[in-house]
């Protein structure tokens, strides 16, 4: 694993007006992130899990402070530009799948590629790839409601996987799944993670997301409480 | 995008059918609504202009002046040489002299006393030229009770209730008891012919229909006719031609200082034919204007509805990197497909039933008994150029209306918030 940043992020504030005053979600946050990292945000709710996602996710923009995402300031990208990085580097994984239900695993699949503009055969070279990273070539025509818990999730993640993101971000990723559901997702992301080097970066308090990943950043009311590398190997 | 966007409308019913629906029901009613109208004040402009005005009318300047009274002493003179004049000057329209008059049917008994009288109003037509299209014009072969049409001189039709009602048969003989264009007394002996029934209370309650050189014989008016009518040779009352016509023909005739000139003048100018006229014009922009506004209305709600059942698609589309103009934009592109299919469906079925009603018609005749007003028993629908898009381009707007109002919100939605939402 080589040490090339993707994500840097100095003194991090964020704040939200509450009442008369304001809230502050993440209060002077220092953080980097490595390309092909496996890490989880662990905290509890309110911590600023979900609110350092969005700012890395280019969703949010930063109070103070400063996020560079991929070379990119989140704090000065237009709304097009963070939609243009999001939609060519950033990946995206929620805990309900969210998947379109109207069309088939397919079509889910293929939808980032659409936005891209990636030509047919090449994007149905993709999808193909993606499902089979994830186990799914036989779920090509289902639609989501036809398929299990731990499938939809793994429509979702060769949905976030397909146009080959730098950064992919899980919000609770295995928190609608079983134990064994669970294990099956995680060992899919890890796989990616190494065969891809795709940096994964999962928000959660979910112990058996934290047994997989190689990279744990403690927050607490808004702060790095600790962050701690384990050596896997 | 689009066979992507094509799809989802296909498979998702919420997506499609119900805006589908709403969008065609609305172009079908508005384009059977606006081929009944078309139709509806098309045939009563066109019976009264048959029956009573014309698509023009020359009269003396006087007689205008007085036209409720039919004032047959300031009828114009000379009408064959005007008959012959007119057709050079005008070839777009075809002329015809009509007397109206008023007087007293006197039927005798096998004495020669009065048996029965009633008062008549009635119409000089030219009855007995061959092929005379007076005739077709006003409908007399169709509208033939009893007897036959006269082929003879002197010979008369009636209305069937007033033939009834003097218990006249064809055959009967009937005098008109009146006076001449120079105000004298005048009786003249007819033989009814047939009875007629025009299904108009106006008409069938005391007309009576006689050829116009018996008439002239009656009324003393050699050469002399109360109106000229005048009619567009396209059978349908057009106002721009109409009036182009009755401007040359004032600028050549009519002398404001000689009550005895010659005036022409134009359909709306006649029987308060004008509102009719306006109102057949206005009755387009009122009806798609309401459609727009009613259609806006329903889309709008529609697609809010539709918004908030596909909240999580949009978000999720948000999160992977489609921009909110593009959301906006192809929300715009599903509706135009929902509003292009819409109503295309509609305007199909509404000129089926357009076409339908312009066959058949439909018989208002029982709620036209007591009516007073010169207005056909049977109306039809009119299938007219505008008839094809008058529903179509609105269902396409006021889908895209809806829809664009409906999407608005896709501006408002914070992307900062998607996390929590899609957790939702």
């Amino acid at each position: 694993m080589n040490n090339e940043p993707v994500i840097r992020i100095k003194d991090l504030k964020k704040h939200f007006p509450s009442g008369s005053g304001r809230f502050t979600a993440l209060n002077g946050i220092d953080l980097l992130f490595s390309k092909g990292e496996f890490t989880g945000i662990i905290g509890p709710s309110g911590s600023g899990k979900t609110t350092l996602l969005n700012i890395i996710g280019t969703l949010d923009t930063p109070s103070e402070g400063e996020a560079l995402i991929l070379g990119r300031s989140a704090g000065s990208l237009s709304a097009k530009e963070s939609a243009a990085l999001r939609k060519s580097q950033l990946g995206f994984i929620f805990q309900t799948y969210n998947l379109f239900p109207v069309y088939t695993v397919f079509e889910n699949v293929e939808f980032p590629l659409l936005l891209q503009g990636v030509e047919s055969s090449q994007r149905r070279k993709m999808v193909l790839d993606a499902l089979e990273w994830v186990g799914l070539t036989d779920k090509i025509r289902s639609r989501p409601a036809q398929l299990s818990g731990g499938e939809s999730q793994r429509v979702a993640i060769a949905r976030a996987m397909v146009k080959r993101p730098a950064i992919v971000l899980a919000d609770e990723p295995t928190a609608n799944l079983d134990a064994k559901n669970s294990h099956n997702i995680l060992q899919t992301m890890e796989k990616l993670n190494r065969e891809l080097r795709t940096t994964f970066i999962f928000a959660t308090h979910d112990e058996k997301v934290i047994g997989y990943v190689r990279r744990k950043i403690f927050l607490f009311d808004g702060k790095v409480a600790g962050d701690e590398i384990i050596n896997k190997n | 995008m689009i066979k992507f966007l094509f799809s989802g409308l296909i498979r998702d019913k919420h997506r499609s059918l119900i805006p589908f629906l709403v969008t065609a029901t609305g172009v079908m009613l508005t384009v059977v609504f606006h081929a009944w109208m078309t139709g509806v004040l098309g045939n009563s402009i066109e019976f009264n202009a048959r029956f009573s005005t014309g698509h023009v009318k020359i009269m003396t300047r006087a007689y205008a002046e007085n036209m409720s009274q039919t004032p047959n002493d300031l009828a114009i003179l000379g009408t064959d040489t005007l008959m012959n004049v007119l057709p050079q000057l005008f070839p777009e329209m075809l002329f015809a002299e009509r007397i109206y008059f008023g007087g007293i049917v006197d039927i005798p008994d096998k004495n020669g006393e009065t048996r029965a009288q009633g008062p008549a109003m009635g119409i000089g037509i030219d009855l007995l030229s061959e092929n005379s299209p007076e005739i077709e014009r006003l409908n007399l072969a169709s509208s033939l009770k009893n007897g036959q049409l006269p082929v003879n001189k002197n010979e008369v039709l009636l209305s069937n209730k007033f033939a009834e009602k003097l218990e006249l048969s064809p055959g009967d003989t009937l005098t008109l008891v009146s006076t001449t264009m120079y105000g004298e007394f005048t009786l003249h002996n007819f033989t009814l012919a047939g009875t007629v029934e025009f299904g108009n209370t106006a008409l069938d309650r005391g007309t009576v229909i006689a050829d116009l050189r018996d008439l002239r014989e009656a009324l003393n008016m050699d050469a002399a006719a109360g109106e000229i009518l005048g009619f567009l040779k396209t059978g349908t009352y057009d106002v721009v031609q109409t009036t182009a016509v009755t401007n040359r023909f004032n600028a050549r005739f009519l002398v404001e200082e000689d009550e005895f000139s010659l005036v022409m003048k134009n359909l709306p100018e006649l029987n308060n034919m004008g509102f009719l006229v306006e109102y057949s014009d206005k009755i387009k922009g009122i009806l798609v204007a309401v459609f727009i506004f009613a259609m806006s209305l329903i889309l709008w709600n529609a697609g809010l509805l539709g918004g908030l059942r596909r909240y999580g698609e949009f978000g999720m589309r948000l999160a992977i990197g489609e921009e909110k103009s593009h959301v906006y934009l192809t929300m715009i592109i599903e509706s135009s497909i929902i509003g292009f299919f819409g109503s295309l469906a509609g305007t199909a079925t509404g000129l089926a039933i357009a076409l339908y009603l312009q066959n058949q018609g439909l018989d208002l005749g029982f709620m036209m008994k007591n009516a007073s007003i010169m207005m056909p028993s049977v109306f039809r629908a009119q299938i007219t150029p505008a008839t094809w898009y008058i529903g179509f381009i609105p269902g396409v707007i006021s889908a895209q209306i809806g829809t664009m109002l409906a999407g608005m919100g896709i501006y408002k939605r914070q992307t900062s918030q998607l996390f929590k939402e899609l957790e939702a």
